[in-house]
């Protein structure tokens, strides 16, 4: 193991620019996991199809990827509330979102990912955009724009959904059901109705980072498992709740990876996601911006 | 066990427990032998090596069931504990080479050990949590594999069957009753679990672990020992899998198949007794051997992952479950 500063410190840099992109990727999963207590192990699945649009609408039309998915989160939002008015009358209603409700997801994980293998097969599929290749050289740290567009993106992406949260009326009753569903209730207001928007924002983003990941990576439909780990270890250490937390974890997450597949290999850096779960959940579950 | 909540399970317990154990192993044991006889009549190895794949599947679904079925703690991971069982097989291989009746126990018990680590970190929350490890632990696993030279790595490693094997004409019956020992065994496992306090005091923890907890059972305990037993049994099923494909490598081991099959095999057989996951293995095993032979495997998985979805939202008691409303409703 060699070990030289200017390394390190790209390693770092790397690691906060990947930090950004898992922002994008995990604050949906803040949302809908962390404050509404639906466990859609599908989201990187959602994640996947994305990268598959931005993907087809580039070879096909030329069009950019992030255009393509912007204009494709509107269709995703639209279906992402259907599939919670359906996830909501056939398994919350019935009170069995706990064992047949993740299955339920499982199964659309499933789904979904051999779709994409029967239409796109296995190879690995990119985009082309005049921002994948140049870097931008500041001494000897190097920041490659395929990079730097993903980390704008996603804490772009965050700071406008906590605008929203905290700003718009349907936002605040998004917390409002994070907090307490029966007091909304209590005053009027139908939960359902609220995390069904919630719902729908949460595959729209999923999207969106769809279009990130293949701008940073070549990609092909299996990918989508090594993301599971990462989106919930993200909002689990994150503090379940708080998107400044998603914002903070994933910047750790990002920096640890990055440090590890340069100094022990990118073979490794899967491992990482769940080791930090795991130390999370035994350690303190409550994440670092719990309460 | 005196909780309120728990006398609907019981009354269940008590229907099935109908037919004595001495019975059910005589049925066993002569369904066994049918099924052997009848496979030798074919005289091809092909028979014996498909009847091994549904066998497998039985344990398996078997196994996940005494966690996930009983308990509703929802165990993504089987690929995990089988893959534990795969490894376990190929490093006593490469290294002692004792006999496969011997390797079984010894992967088992690391499979076993695997689910009672995992457990202890993370049972202890709600079930959720339980579930998202065991997603990334599948994953955390092959990265160890892949980096791990000895057991192959990324370029997969060849096991060689033993050239004799006593008692039988070819290796191919005897990892076939092997696995129908290991399938039989699982089921009377689960069989005996659910008619005994575990199973009742898993039972009662389902329905709602807080009023269990206050009517004096051990859930965490219960929780573990049935983690503990359901890794075991998936890692003892992993076992003679070596030896069954003869070249292994993470993506075989680490099969989405296998993950996704041993989950869904229960839900559509029906989760709530041992008959269901045995139920939807035999249906869903036998149609994939006949499907692969005739469509691709991918929309083979694709059928898989549809039914499931179907029959959790239509028949969320699965077939069993389904039978038994249709009878309730002539009457």
């Amino acid at each position: 193991m060699t070990f030289s500063l200017d390394l390190f410190s790209n390693a770092i840099v790397s690691g906060i620019l990947l930090g950004g992109f898992y922002c994008a990727i995990a604050v949906g999963i803040t949302i809908v996991f962390g404050m509404l207590d639906i466990v859609n192990i599908a989201h990187p699945a959602f994640i996947m199809t994305g990268g598959f649009i931005a993907y087809f609408a580039n070879t096909q039309f030329g069009i950019d990827p992030l255009a393509a998915c912007a204009i494709a989160m509107i269709p995703a939002y639209y279906l992402g509330r259907l599939l919670y008015r359906f996830y909501n009358v056939a398994f919350e209603k019935r009170g069995e979102e706990s064992l047949q409700g993740l299955a339920f997801f499982f199964g659309l994980l499933f789904i979904i990912e051999v779709a994409l293998l029967l239409i796109f097969g296995v190879d690995y599929r990119f985009v082309e955009a005049p921002y994948i290749g140049p870097t931008i050289e500041i001494g000897f740290i190097s920041i490659p724009w395929r990079l730097l567009i993903p980390l704008i993106v996603g804490l772009g992406l965050v700071l406008v959904i906590i605008a929203f949260l905290s700003r718009t009326f349907i936002g605040k009753a998004i917390l409002a059901v994070s907090q307490d569903p029966l007091a909304l209730r209590l005053v009027g207001g139908s939960p359902v109705k609220v995390k069904e928007v919630a719902f729908g924002l949460s595959i729209a983003t999923a999207i969106l980072a769809g279009a990130l990941l293949i701008i940073i990576q070549p990609i092909e439909p299996s990918f989508g498992r090594d993301f599971i780990g990462r989106v919930f270890c993200i909002t689990v250490l994150g503090g379940m709740t708080s998107l400044p937390g998603t914002i903070v974890a994933s910047m750790i997450l990002g920096v640890s990876e990055s440090l590890t597949s340069t100094f022990l290999g990118p073979s490794w850096s899967p491992a990482i996601a769940f080791g930090l779960l795991l130390i999370t959940l035994a350690v303190r579950p409550v994440g670092i911006f719990g309460r | 066990m005196t909780s309120p909540s728990i006398t609907a399970s019981g009354a269940k317990a008590r229907a099935s427990s109908s037919l004595g154990f001495p019975l059910i192993l005589l049925i066993c044991v002569v369904s066994s032998a049918v099924l052997y006889f009848g496979l030798s009549q074919l005289d091809s190895s092909y028979a014996f090596l498909a009847a091994y794949t549904v066998l497998q599947f039985v344990a398996l679904a078997t196994a996940w069931n005494i966690l996930g079925g009983y308990a509703g703690y929802v165990n993504f991971g089987v690929a995990a504990f089988f893959a534990t069982g795969v490894y376990t097989s190929v490093i006593i291989y490469k290294t002692v080479q004792w006999p496969l009746l011997v390797t079984i126990p010894v992967a088992a018990a690391a499979a076993g050990l695997l689910g009672l680590g995992m457990g202890y970190l993370t049972l202890r929350l709600r079930g959720v949590f339980f579930s998202i490890a065991t997603l990334a632990l599948a994953v955390v696993l092959n990265t160890i594999v892949v980096n791990w030279s000895f057991v192959g790595g990324s370029r997969g490693v060849y096991v060689m069957r033993p050239q004799e094997i006593i008692l039988f004409s070819s290796y191919e019956r005897y990892l076939f009753v092997v696995m129908l020992v290991l399938a039989i065994g699982s089921v009377l496992i689960a069989r005996t679990i659910e008619n005994s306090w575990l199973g009742r005091g898993l039972a009662a923890l389902k329905d709602d672990e807080m009023a269990a907890e206050c009517a004096g059972v051990p859930s965490l305990r219960m929780k573990l020992i049935a983690t503990t037993i359901s890794g075991a049994l998936l890692g003892a099923a992993g076992a003679p899998f070596p030896f069954f494909v003869t070249y292994v490598d993470p993506p075989t081991a680490f099969s989405l198949s296998i993950a996704v099959n041993a989950i869904a095999m229960p839900l559509i057989g029906g989760t709530a007794t041992w008959l269901g996951p045995v139920i939807g293995a035999l249906l869903l095993g036998t149609f994939q051997q006949i499907a692969t032979v005739t469509i691709s495997s991918a929309l083979n998985l694709l059928i898989v992952g549809v039914v499931l979805v179907i029959f959790i939202t239509v028949a969320p008691n699965g077939i069993i479950g389904f039978v038994k409303d249709l009878r309730e409703k002539r009457r």
